[in-house]
């Protein structure tokens, strides 16, 4: 087990590598320039900020020394936000994000795999149809309408909730539900799926056969294979999740990342857009593999070798 | 998903006379998504809705003669009435109007987007499974990476690399969307490329190229239009979310993200600017992933429980 994890963790430098190099390409072979959207610059001003970040040097040169900074943990200056640095925007916007992200993780898989179950153990009845029609709805509202919808209802009218703005935890719950609501419906239909194909397996007709009490399977057996499609799903759920934060943070008025990713992509912010899609990239590549991991443990049948 | 069968000789060839009709996989997976009532009403629904964005812009404005962008600032942010049925929005322009040309735009990217996913998703993964070996590798480790990748943050990159047109938004979204695609198309080949019409063509000296395009692809249409069929919803909300962040269609052209983002804006005062584009999105998106699952049930009977 340990050799297994060791290894894949190393498989996981070349990965990176391709992707600092990816996105390195993608983001300065771009047209324009982090100074070409203002006004026009008088030229020597424009090649004094050139010289300043780095610009003018070969692009060979400008991305060792991007990947030397970057493997001390620096991420560069923002030619957008000229007195800070790309590690301190993340540091201010990416906790917000990464919140944002739990919440809206907690209350999917809460919801989802609750209605999961309950649509599996009481197959074809009002509960499963319910269940998979709640789910339904889910998948097919936006979350920049369910947003919206949440903000008259809970904040608005009822006044349980702040309806915009960051300050503590109670500021997340409402952007959490709206992210996450999309992946609890999915993840009930996955839980669902899982449970109902492990139903005739052997291993559960071995279960009864011992006597287990009902309680017992539906926890201990058929919910452990009802999960395996839903641990899958969890890795490009997370990320899709991470990502989609940008949406809700506009819609809550978050000070998440998203703002300031959009605003750096427009700008050819060069090494925020790099900062921002780097980090994230590593996190999701660690996500996977701790997913994998999980998937091991769930699943008796696979070895590590 | 290796379960389907090869479709026979009769789907392969359509209208081939009668020798062996009414028997192939299509015309089965026709029978039962007939007999499934969610599934036809779905698909009238979004016929309608297709109808109406299509030919509802133009009878408007042949009878009344205003289009998406025609102001009547006298008449500016009024609530439904005869006149206008989903009510004006802050410059006087007909809702209805906007909100059907917005359903255009959104049921045009989606549908491209899914097509360019698709066609790119079956290709990839039908030439990496049939060349097998070190090339299979790299050509799916190559997906891995790309799943791990966070998905909007490089649509957005590509976007403002691209440009904020309508046309290149759909293919921002298309190229970065067939990564499912092409790794059911793998799956399928790896079992298909083993079998005897396969060992056969190429006995009879048939080209790679002639064997992965005339004999591999046709054999993996099910799973793919069954993916193509849950693509194009998702594609319209990725689109609608791009317009929410003000990265897709620009105004005065109306898109649904962008409706529901000016609706939400003003929800408190002009509750109809955001309920209706919310609404209509939301029954689109409803009916195309009523539609899809019906589509699966119909094309893979062994998936419904």
């Amino acid at each position: 087990m340990r050799a297994y994890l060791i290894r894949r963790f190393m498989e996981l430098i070349p990965t990176a590598l391709i992707i600092v190099v990816g996105s390195f390409a993608l983001v300065r072979l771009a047209p324009g320039s982090p100074f070409s959207s203002e006004k026009e610059l008088p030229p020597e001003i424009r090649r004094q900020l050139d010289a300043k970040y780095g610009f003018d040097k070969p692009l060979p040169e400008q991305f060792a020394r991007y990947l030397g900074n970057l493997l001390r943990g620096d991420l560069g200056p923002s030619t957008k936000y000229p007195q800070r640095s790309v590690n301190e925007i993340i540091a201010d916007g990416f906790p917000i994000s990464l919140t944002l992200a739990g919440v809206a993780l907690v209350w999917s898989l809460l919801v989802g795999i609750t209605a999961g179950i309950i649509g599996a153990v009481r197959q074809n009845t009002v509960w499963d149809h319910t269940a998979m029609a709640a789910a339904l709805v889910g998948i097919s509202i936006p979350s920049f309408v369910l947003g919206p919808l949440l903000v008259l209802l809970f904040a608005l009218r009822l006044h349980l909730l702040p309806p915009a703005g960051w300050g503590d935890l109670q500021h997340v719950i409402l952007p959490g539900i709206t992210l996450g609501t999309i992946y609890a419906a999915s993840i009930a239909r996955l839980t669902r799926g899982g449970m109902l194909e492990v139903v005739r397996s052997d291993f559960i007709r071995t279960a009864r056969a011992k006597g287990l009490s009902e309680r017992l399977i539906i926890w201990r057996h058929m919910l452990r294979g009802g999960l395996l499609p839903v641990v899958s799903y969890l890795g490009p759920a997370i990320a899709s999740m991470l990502t989609g934060s940008v949406v809700v943070e506009k819609i809550f008025n978050l000070p998440g990342i998203g703002p300031y990713f959009v605003d750096a992509a427009f700008n050819r912010d060069y090494f925020l857009v790099m900062g921002i899609v780097v980090l994230y990239a590593f996190f999701l590549l660690v996500l996977n593999l701790m997913v994998d991991v999980i998937y091991g443990l769930l699943d008796p049948r696979i070895e590590y070798s | 998903m290796t379960g389907i069968p090869p479709p026979s000789a009769a789907a392969e060839a359509p209208g081939n006379g009668g020798l062996v009709a009414g028997s192939s996989l299509w015309h089965d997976a026709w029978k039962r998504l007939r007999k499934n009532r969610l599934a036809v009403a779905s698909g009238i629904v979004i016929l309608v809705l297709t109808a109406a964005c299509l030919v509802g812009p133009l009878v408007i404005a042949t009878t009344w003669g205003y289009d998406y962008e025609t102001q009547d600032l006298a008449y500016g942010a009024r609530p439904p009435s005869w006149q206008h049925p989903f009510g004006t929005d802050f410059y006087g322009r007909d809702l209805l109007t906007r909100v059907l040309y917005g359903g255009r735009v959104s049921l045009t990217v989606g549908l491209l987007a899914a097509v360019v996913a698709a066609t790119i998703g079956t290709v990839y993964g039908a030439v990496s499974s049939y060349a097998g070996g070190v090339v299979d590798s790299i050509m799916m480790r190559a997906v891995d990476i790309l799943y791990a990748l966070p998905y909007m943050f490089l649509v957005i990159i590509l976007v403002t690399i691209l440009g904020k047109s309508l046309l290149l938004v759909f293919l921002a979204l298309g190229a970065v969307g067939w990564l499912l695609t092409a790794r059911i198309v793998r799956g399928q080949v790896m079992s298909l490329k083993e079998q005897d019409f396969v060992t056969a063509a190429r006995s009879l000296g048939t080209p790679a190229h002639d064997i992965v395009f005339r004999h591999l692809i046709p054999n993996t249409l099910g799973p793919v239009i069954v993916t193509f069929t849950l693509t194009v919803p998702s594609m319209i909300l990725q689109e609608a979310f791009l317009s929410f962040l003000g990265l897709g269609v620009q105004a005065p052209r109306p898109s649904l993200g962008a409706l529901i983002n000016d609706g939400a804006n003003q929800m408190l005062v002009f509750w109809w600017t955001l309920a209706f584009p919310g609404a209509v999105m939301a029954i689109l998106l409803f009916a195309l992933n009523f539609l899809g699952d019906g589509v699966r049930d119909a094309l893979d009977p062994r998936m419904k429980h």
